[in-house]
């Protein structure tokens, strides 16, 4: 079974949920960290990293010797990625996403790729094997997530409990994430912001067609709104969370949930038997 | 004024030659194009750009040498949008305080320094 842990808001608390779920399981796990922005779930897991790869991406490279300047692949460009006044066309690669268009209306043959490097994935395991941590981690600056999510993808196989933890919010890189999840776990705060950011992630979720259910962290802080409304819109809250000094506490020096409150444990490892009982689906 | 004779942009949130200056480039809502041989002007809508994903600046410079400009009035110029005004020919001048028209009067007076770099980090 795979989890993607998302959320509309972010710092709701999205991989404090991952990480729990992944140590509360007892089977052997594995935590793949797409939140490729700022991916920290391994400052909790502390995996031993066994490699790390890079990921590469394609873009255009243009032969000016073949190049006629007729600029229809800048046209084409829908990113902004080539630029021509006539000339040979100006490349940005970081704005390009490797659709590979203007390779097919060049009428001169004079565009080919060349790789350039965007970030990077790690693979190492924590808990003496029996979790296996996959990150992927974007290079600073960049801006195309998806790819490096993609990556990190490609390492996950159905036969195996796996905790995605997701970006925030609703675009690309968190529809990337959420792919091939068999369910989803969407994580709020009960605040207007949380409240507000829960409703984007809910249609984005039932736009997917993932089954999903919502986790409410620091529940007894704010206000009963998110509650109302999973009631009105019949979404199951699988966990809430209390807000407690003691997870401030712990997370600041790397610790997790269960460091906290203990109490939660039990909770959390049975989700997963929730889920596949279709409790919240 | 001293008779020269050319388009110069200038982006702007407003519709006159009394507005302010956008202080952004690739997100400004439009651009005012002056031309110095009658004192006319034109707007140029740049409304596309200010929510793009990215590539803003990119697209604003074409937007710019769409209209035939041959200079553009900026208080800052990123690395792409620098590089493709200049592979279009439009020289690029940092802005001060003031209106648009102040801007152009300046200008036209020599008293704006040209930018010969992009003065700005890529920025989002």
């Amino acid at each position: 079974m795979r989890i993607a842990v998302a959320s509309g808001k972010g710092g709701t608390g999205k991989t404090t949920v991952a990480v729990a779920l992944t140590l509360a399981s007892q089977e052997p796990v594995v935590y793949a960290d797409c939140d490729v922005e700022e991916p920290n779930g391994s400052i909790f897991l502390r995996p031993e990293v066994d490699r790390v790869e890079k990921v590469l991406v394609e873009v255009p490279k243009i032969d000016e010797s073949k190049c006629n300047a007729c600029g229809d692949c800048a046209r084409f460009c829908q990113f902004n990625a080539l630029v021509s006044f006539n000339t040979p066309p100006l490349v940005f690669p970081d704005l390009c996403h490797s659709c590979g268009g203007c390779e097919l209306v060049c009428p001169t043959g004079a565009i080919s790729w060349r790789k350039v490097p965007i970030g990077e994935i790690s693979l190492g395991t924590s808990d003496g094997g029996r979790i296996s941590v996959i990150q992927g981690k974007l290079d600073v600056g960049g801006s195309l997530a998806p790819p490096v999510i993609r990556q990190v993808k490609t390492y996950l196989t159905d036969d195996v409990f796996t905790v995605v933890d997701s970006p925030p919010g609703t675009s690309c890189p968190v529809i990337e994430s959420l792919g091939e999840a068999d369910y989803v776990l969407l994580v709020t705060e009960a605040t207007p912001f949380g409240l507000h950011d829960l409703k984007l992630a809910v249609e984005t979720v039932r736009e997917l067609g993932t089954p999903f259910s919502v986790v409410i962290n620091r529940f007894d802080e704010g206000d009963s709104g998110v509650e109302d409304y999973c009631a009105s819109e019949k979404i199951h809250i699988m966990v809430k969370i209390p807000h407690r000094r003691e997870m401030a506490e712990a997370y600041s020096r790397g610790g997790n949930l269960f460091d906290a409150i203990p109490e939660l444990l039990d909770i959390f490892r049975s989700i997963p038997e929730r889920i596949e009982k279709g409790v919240g689906v | 004024m001293e008779e020269i004779r050319m388009k110069i942009a200038v982006p702007s949130p407003g519709r006159t030659l009394e507005s302010s200056v956008d202080g952004r480039f690739g997100r400004a809502a439009g651009f005012i194009v002056y031309n110095t041989e009658d004192g006319s002007f034109t707007l140029a809508d740049n409304g596309q750009n200010m929510n793009a994903g990215q590539g803003a600046g990119v697209q604003a410079a074409q937007n710019i040498a769409a209209t035939g400009a041959d200079v553009v009035i900026a208080p800052s110029f990123g690395p792409k949008a620098f590089q493709v005004l200049k592979a279009a020919g439009v020289k690029m001048v940092f802005s001060i305080v003031g209106t648009v028209k102040e801007n152009i009067e300046s200008f036209i007076a020599g008293k704006l320094k040209e930018s010969d770099n992009a003065n700005v980090e890529g920025h989002w």
